[in-house]
């Protein structure tokens, strides 16, 4: 997809449009999954680099019956020797890579896969927490794709991947960001910073209605894989 | 000028020849004017990052359940693009790592063959090897199994010199949550 510059120093926080997909920048109806922006200077470095999202109609809440079970069998199926052999999958260890290749030491901030695996081993069960969390745990858990949460209303434009500016704040009145951080952003400032945490002001919150579901996919995460980890997390927000 | 640099058998191009205001000429650099591909850098230690990580993965999955590896990598801040030169500083550490497990490895794997064929020997005459003991940890296996040689019937073992080797039944039962409500 098309970056938001033209790949200078600052990495600017402009979106522009996508060149290669129709669909990206487009605002995304339940049925449709939209192609986000990736900033030149971050696309020449990780050509494979993508970030998919969708939108739902959907709020937070208690969790239904049929996603506690869910959980539940998935729990069961769930093994220690799953845990340990899990950075040998395809899915997780590109993820492992791509945290080294991007300064993370994967050991320290583990990958979302390995933290949803190690907590199910530590809690003994992957525990409710809550419609949004579940449909994220379910959809992690069956795919290692991370997959992250925004109120939809709280969103300007479309999402993608940049580098965050000199002094640029997390939501704009959240934590100060370094400059150079790969940061989730929309049109006017950066959500999240990638696998690290994301803005207050646009989590999924009390009042929230629509949910925008993102998952990011680098070098060796297949485009069916970011697909059905949104789908998995879409359909776990709906079910009852 | 540029004749003299051709007698000294120097060939300077016109393009290292500059002109100042005053008429003055300056010469450029001699060293020809290369450019490094930092790309083409950062694509090839991003694949030997990618292969190092992969080893390291599948040596950790070999260790298990060993423990007293050290896996960290040093962590360069991020997420961000990192320099050249800190890829090369992470794919060393990867490679450091690596190797000094890989090592740590091989001597555990050495001791624990040892271990194992000693858990034969006790096994064969445990008269020999009174009151030792060989845990599964120390051939390399999770559980709480033990082989132990203790004499048979207590005292009147020891004395009558009935040796035997007592394999453990494993690890106790968890407690449980309590009788059903």
């Amino acid at each position: 997809m098309s970056g938001p510059d033209g790949g200078d120093e600052t990495d600017t926080a402009r979106p522009g449009p996508a060149t290669d997909d129709s669909r990206a920048g487009i605002s995304a109806t339940d049925e449709e999954l939209v192609e986000g922006w990736v900033s030149a200077r971050l696309r020449e470095e990780f050509p494979r680099l993508r970030l998919r999202y969708l939108e739902v109609e959907a709020t937070e809440g208690r969790t239904g019956r049929s996603v506690r079970r869910r959980l539940r069998v998935m729990s069961d199926r769930f093994t220690g020797g799953k845990a340990v052999n899990m950075r040998l999958e395809p899915v997780p260890s590109a993820f492992r890579t791509f945290y080294r290749q991007v300064g993370i030491d994967p050991d320290q901030r583990r990958p979302a896969a390995e933290e949803v695996a190690v907590r199910r081993m530590q809690e003994g069960a992957y525990l409710s927490r809550g419609r949004v969390g579940d449909a994220l745990t379910i959809a992690v858990a069956e795919t290692g794709v991370p997959v992250l949460a925004f109120d939809a209303a709280a969103l300007t434009g479309p999402l993608g991947l940049r580098l965050s500016r000199r002094e640029e704040l997390l939501g704009e009145e959240g934590r100060s960001l370094t400059g150079g951080e790969i940061v989730v952003a929309d049109a006017r400032r950066a959500v999240a910073v990638l696998f690290v945490d994301q803005s207050a002001k646009t989590s999924v919150g009390r009042g929230t209605e629509r949910i925008a579901l993102a998952a990011v996919g680098v070098e060796g995460v297949p485009a069916i894989s970011i697909e059905e980890a949104l789908w998995t997390a879409a359909e776990a927000l709906v079910e009852r | 000028m540029p004749e003299i640099l051709e007698h000294e058998g120097h060939a300077v191009a016109d393009a290292d020849i500059g002109v100042l205001g005053g008429g003055a000429t300056v010469f450029g650099p001699l060293l020809p004017d290369v450019r490094v591909d930092e790309g083409a850098a950062k694509r090839s230690l991003h694949r030997q990052i990618g292969r190092l990580e992969e080893e390291l993965a599948s040596l950790f999955c070999s260790t298990y359940p060993r423990t007293g590896f050290d896996w960290v990598v040093t962590s360069r801040g991020g997420p961000r693009l990192l320099s050249v030169r800190e890829l090369e500083r992470v794919r060393d550490e990867l490679s450091d790592r690596l190797q000094e497990n890989r090592r740590t490895l091989g001597e555990r794997t050495y001791v624990e063959e040892q271990k194992r064929r000693h858990i034969e020997e006790m096994l064969l005459d445990p008269a020999a090897h009174r009151w030792e003991i060989v845990s599964n940890q120390d051939i390399g296996e999770r559980g709480c199994k033990h082989w132990h040689v203790r004499p048979r019937w207590g005292v009147l073992g020891m004395l009558m010199n009935w040796w035997r080797v007592k394999i453990s039944s494993g690890c106790p039962l968890a407690g449980g949550h309590g009788l059903r409500p």
